[in-house]
């Protein structure tokens, strides 16, 4: 399976959907490169616009443009995106629940040699708790590319979560992505894995491992973090386990969330694979993922842990 | 534009029921921001009932100017100048801060008709005028933008990020106004951290600047004219104003930035105000 960084898919697709949507417009914090919009702002050039180093100042235009019908797309990292920009986000947009695209790159620890300053382990926390944002993580390429579709067409302010380091391609061209719908990729009935973004890959290849020690654990993929798909966890407490895996803070992200559908409506013993509330450091992507528990064998671990 | 004798009498006449209601709306509310909203009434006045484009009957209409308050505690100003202009009605005014009303502490845009963007945390506005006037360009439309900042506004960061962005897309079809009235909350803007000379500093920005008399009509119309009258960059007016305009008590004072005044006050506002 070709790896295929998911900032890529949304690069791709926000250059197709511009031909489509005309009232697409890109803004951009000289990222351009690093995000992808350089392919739209070489096809549009005349509806991209780069606002420079001002993040505060990207959101605010976006909202401005968005109160005229025009669906603003801007990037910028992750962790400038959210937090820098965290204010406007929640009173130039959120609040009048406007038609803003966040949709940020360089998400996570996989930045890799960047260091701390530039993962974002706290953005899906951020978002999370702002009332009218929907929250998007896609698990790879294809699944990226239907997300930014999807934003697009979903009125109203969507957090897009991407990364900068190429994942493994799942889903195939017969995949269809439904907003807000989770995702069973494998069915089991031991533990269920519940993983979101790059980590999908690894639960699915924890399950793998898990088969083998006689453990069956059912898979699913949560791409859209808010709103939460609180069917498909309720479903999944059915196997008497949960694990959560995701590139981010075991604090307010997708553990959370399943975690507070589970405490009111279905407790069932869980483990939440994630970054334990430290700052990361530099180092290549996969030294990280292994030096801060984000490997397939983590996820077994924490299941098996739960078996016992 | 140029504006008339008559037309001056009666914009004097609308400011002076505008500022009988923010004295009324505020002592009702027993909160609110008289002082500032005093200040930029005449620049409120003069935009909505001699200069924009708009439709109170169609507050959506997408050919109409915009108007963005970013110096957003000044909604009883605002609300004022809607409800005469025929948004919604008068007697709604007395809902200012009550709970469920239409006229939130600082303006909703998705709560209140005529209200172009919800403001009210200081600095965000001319980002958003910014992408309004972006749009009326890519459109090839002809509205206008207009925004209102505050004095002690300028020291928030994201002022000058977009008054940089503004100049840099040549946004002429954009016009701010600083209400300068010299006073924030903990005191005189320039004792607090000052931003002047807050002309140089939007002319090093790029930005065509006029002064005028904030609460001299045709000195607003004045400059209104020459800044639609400038192309290829953004103008800033710097309205030289007075906090609490027209209620002698409240003028220059800083307490009355963010205190109501009692009934027994307002009264008294009232009659300096006249009918």
């Amino acid at each position: 399976m070709p790896k295929i960084a998911t900032r890529e898919a949304y690069g791709e697709a926000l250059a197709e959907l511009g031909e489509e949507i005309k009232d697409i417009v890109v803004l951009d914090a000289d990222l351009s490169k690093s995000t992808k919009t350089s392919v739209f702002a070489k096809k549009f050039p005349e509806r991209f616009f780069n606002m420079g180093i001002a993040e505060q100042n990207l959101m605010g235009t976006a909202a401005g443009l968005a109160t005229c019908g025009k669906i603003p797309f801007a990037s910028t990292f992750a962790v400038f995106a959210t937090g820098r920009a965290f204010e406007q986000i929640r009173n130039s947009i959120c609040y009048p629940n406007l038609n803003v695209k966040i949709a940020a790159s360089h998400a996570g620890i996989t930045v890799g040699e960047d260091g701390a300053t530039h993962q974002s382990i706290e953005d899906i926390a951020i978002m999370r708790s702002l009332p009218n944002m929907t929250i998007i993580n896609p698990a790879d390429a294809v699944e990226a590319k239907q997300a930014v579709r999807a934003a697009a067409l979903h009125k109203g302010p969507v957090y897009l979560r991407l990364g900068r380091h190429p994942v493994e391609t799942i889903f195939d061209e017969h995949y269809k992505f439904e907003p807000g719908k989770g995702v069973i990729l494998r069915d089991g009935k031991d533990v269920a894995l519940i993983a979101t973004g790059i980590m999908v890959a690894e639960a699915l290849k924890a399950a793998e491992i898990l088969a083998k020690g006689g453990i069956n654990a059912m898979v699913i993929n949560i791409h859209t973090i808010k709103p939460i798909d609180k069917e498909i966890i309720l479903q999944a407490a059915e196997c008497g386990a949960i694990v959560t895996a995701e590139e981010h803070s075991i604090i307010g992200g997708l553990g959370s969330a399943v975690a507070e559908v589970l405490v009111e409506e279905k407790p069932v013993p869980m483990k939440r694979i994630g970054i334990r509330d430290v700052f990361g450091q530099s180092g290549k992507p996969e030294e990280l993922l292994k030096a801060y528990g984000l490997t397939a064998e983590d996820i077994a671990e924490a299941a098996r842990s739960l078996r016992r | 534009m140029a504006i008339t004798r008559e037309k001056v009498e009666e914009l004097t006449a609308v400011a002076r029921k505008v500022r009988r209601h923010i004295i009324d709306m505020t002592a009702e509310a027993g909160s609110g921001h008289p002082g500032g909203s005093l200040s930029c009434t005449d620049i409120l006045v003069a935009l909505y009932f001699h200069v924009m484009k708009v439709d109170p009957k169609d507050p959506d209409w997408p050919e109409r100017d915009r108007l963005v308050l970013s110096k957003g505690h000044a909604a009883p100003a605002l609300y004022a100048v809607l409800a005469e202009k025929g948004y919604f009605p008068v007697e709604e005014l007395l809902t200012l801060r009550k709970i469920d009303s239409r006229l939130q502490g600082h303006p909703d845009m998705k709560k209140t008709p005529g209200v172009d963007m919800t403001t009210g945390s200081l600095g965000q506005g001319l980002s958003a005028a910014n992408g309004m006037a972006i749009a009326a360009k890519l459109d090839g439309k002809d509205y206008r933008v207009y925004a209102v900042l505050g004095d002690g506004e300028l020291q928030e960061g994201q002022v000058w990020e977009a008054a940089m962005a503004a100049s840099h897309y040549k946004l002429d079809n954009l016009t701010a106004f600083v209400d300068h009235n010299g006073l924030q909350i903990d005191g005189p803007i320039a004792e607090v951290m000052s931003p002047e000379i807050i002309q140089d500093k939007f002319r090093a920005f790029g930005w065509n600047v006029i002064d005028v008399d904030g609460h001299d009509f045709e000195d607003i119309i004045r400059g209104i004219e020459e800044a639609v009258n400038t192309k290829g960059r953004p103008t800033v007016i710097v309205a030289k104003t007075v906090k609490g305009k027209g209620v002698p008590f409240m003028e220059n004072q800083v307490d009355w930035h963010g205190k109501a005044p009692s009934r027994q006050q307002a009264e008294e506002a009232l009659k300096a105000l006249g009918e």
